[in-house]
């Protein structure tokens, strides 16, 4: 018989019209002491408003350096079954496809060695299956691998890279972020299984700037689908908007960052060559508005959630790249940041924290890249490029 | 320089750190490769196969680091 703790704070979170993820944990609990107790011990944090779970340490399966992290708990004579707790990350597939078939071994495999509890996906994009104890982490390593899954990236490393569903199921998408996301993971497999950086680093592929993967706030590299042509215009469908009663002028036109449209009431006009490739008037008027020409990526670095400075953005470091496999010119740009981080980072500090601290201008150079409009983030605030002496002979 | 004194060398540097300095993967690249003259690269490789042979391991605490396993 599991064990069962009285919850009336957690039970507050089961109302609302909302799914509840403690309704779910009783339901893991009602057969497994480990969800029982994860129930009880987050029960005692809520009660005692900290947390009782202890992160890190020594975990892992022979010859990986991430893919599993230690939890423990700090009351593990009160609550045994979560003693250890420890998660496991699985490398999603891009696009986050599954087959059944494998769901239902992956929910066999964790009801046997773990708490049954997972989480889809975690917010690195990983399959997460949460709390299980150090010593059956090899056999769910074994049972994974001989299905064709690996582990994800954790500590100090490349993590599981992550993408939106780009073409599979969307016709905007400007490049193939699933393929893109695939090479990357096969192309870095010892960065992302052996952490030898700095810090952690992420790439998130979207296929244009919608952004439906939050690339450009939660990547160290953002990879931004885009296209250098013209955008098409259907006036008969612009017409219709009009008609169904979108007010083009206040809705699209006024929207526009960086102004490049205008409205006469009967004729939409873009200026193709001051637009910005957002694709705000698109996402609105899919009917009416699509992009042409080459097509391609803006490379884009930085972003990171708050830590030893706040939260940033990533920034344009790259324009346009042709993204077509085997992605070469991709991959020597990427070694080239790495080398240049590893060389000056310092334990825990993001590439983008690097940028800042040394500069725009030596990152730059030391990458082989051009200063370009582009890159100039915020107009009128300090600008990150200084001319050298042999600069201004030329 | 062979191999297996790049791990010698990666391994005797883990075990004089050890209860010193936690080291983290790309200190040993730059530390053996600064004394042997060889590449970053074939450290890392020589790292990779003591990773897989169980004669040290990765750790985190807040950051990835190379140790010796508990036992040793």
């Amino acid at each position: 018989m599991p064990k069962k703790y009285e919850t009336p704070m957690l039970d507050e979170l089961e109302k609302g019209p909302f799914p509840s993820f403690v309704t779910e944990m009783k339901k893991a609990a009602a057969k497994s002491d480990m969800a029982a107790d994860a129930l009880g011990q987050l029960e005692r944090c809520f009660k005692d408003n900290r947390t009782h779970w202890k992160h890190g340490g020594i975990v892992g399966v022979r010859g990986y350096g991430g893919g599993v992290i230690g939890r423990y708990s700090d009351l593990p004579e009160e609550f045994p079954d979560v003693a250890h707790f420890h998660t496991v990350r699985i490398n999603s597939i891009a696009g986050l496809f599954y087959k059944s078939s494998f769901l239902k071994e992956m929910c066999d495999i964790w009801d046997k060695y773990g708490s049954g509890l997972t989480n889809f996906h975690g917010s690195t994009g990983d399959l997460v299956l949460l709390g299980t104890k150090t010593d059956t982490l090899e056999s769910i390593f074994a049972e994974f691998s001989s299905r064709g899954w690996d582990l994800g990236g954790s500590g100090s490393a490349m993590r599981t890279p992550s993408c939106c569903v780009g073409p599979a199921r969307c016709e905007w998408a400007n490049i193939d972020t699933l393929d893109i996301t695939y090479a990357t993971t096969q192309e870095f497999q010892d960065e992302m299984h052996r952490p030898a950086f700095p810090y952690k680093f992420k790439f998130k592929t979207v296929g244009c700037a919608v952004d439906c993967n939050a690339a450009i706030a939660r990547a160290d590299c953002s990879i931004i689908g885009t296209w250098k042509g013209k955008i098409e215009i259907n006036q008969d469908e612009v017409a219709n908007y009009a008609k169904s009663g979108m007010n083009i002028q206040t809705e699209i036109v006024n929207l526009c960052p960086s102004k490049c449209m205008s409205y006469d009431g009967k004729t939409l006009s873009i200026n193709d060559d001051d637009c910005v490739r957002c694709m705000h008037c698109i996402s609105r008027m899919t009917k009416a508005l699509k992009p042409t020409g080459e097509k391609g990526a803006s490379i884009l670095i930085g972003s990171k959630a708050p830590f030893v400075i706040g939260a940033t953005l990533s920034w344009v470091i790259v324009p346009f790249m042709k993204m077509e496999p085997p992605y070469t010119e991709f991959f020597d740009l990427v070694r080239k940041m790495w080398e240049w981080w590893d060389e000056h980072g310092k334990n825990r500090e993001r590439i983008g924290e690097l940028i800042i601290r040394r500069g725009m201008r030596e990152f730059l150079e030391y990458i082989g890249v051009d200063p370009m409009p582009q890159q100039v983030k915020e107009p009128r605030r300090d600008p990150f490029y200084f001319w050298k002496e042999e600069d201004l002979a030329k | 320089m062979e191999k297996e004194e790049i791990k010698q060398k990666i391994y005797d540097l883990v075990v004089k750190s050890t209860g010193k300095k936690k080291l983290k993967s790309s200190d040993i690249q730059k530390q053996i490769s600064s004394d042997t003259g060889c590449s970053r690269d074939e450290v890392k490789d020589a790292l990779k196969d003591l990773m897989d042979e169980g004669k040290l391991i990765y750790t985190y605490f807040g950051g990835s680091y190379v140790e010796l396993p508990p036992n040793q």
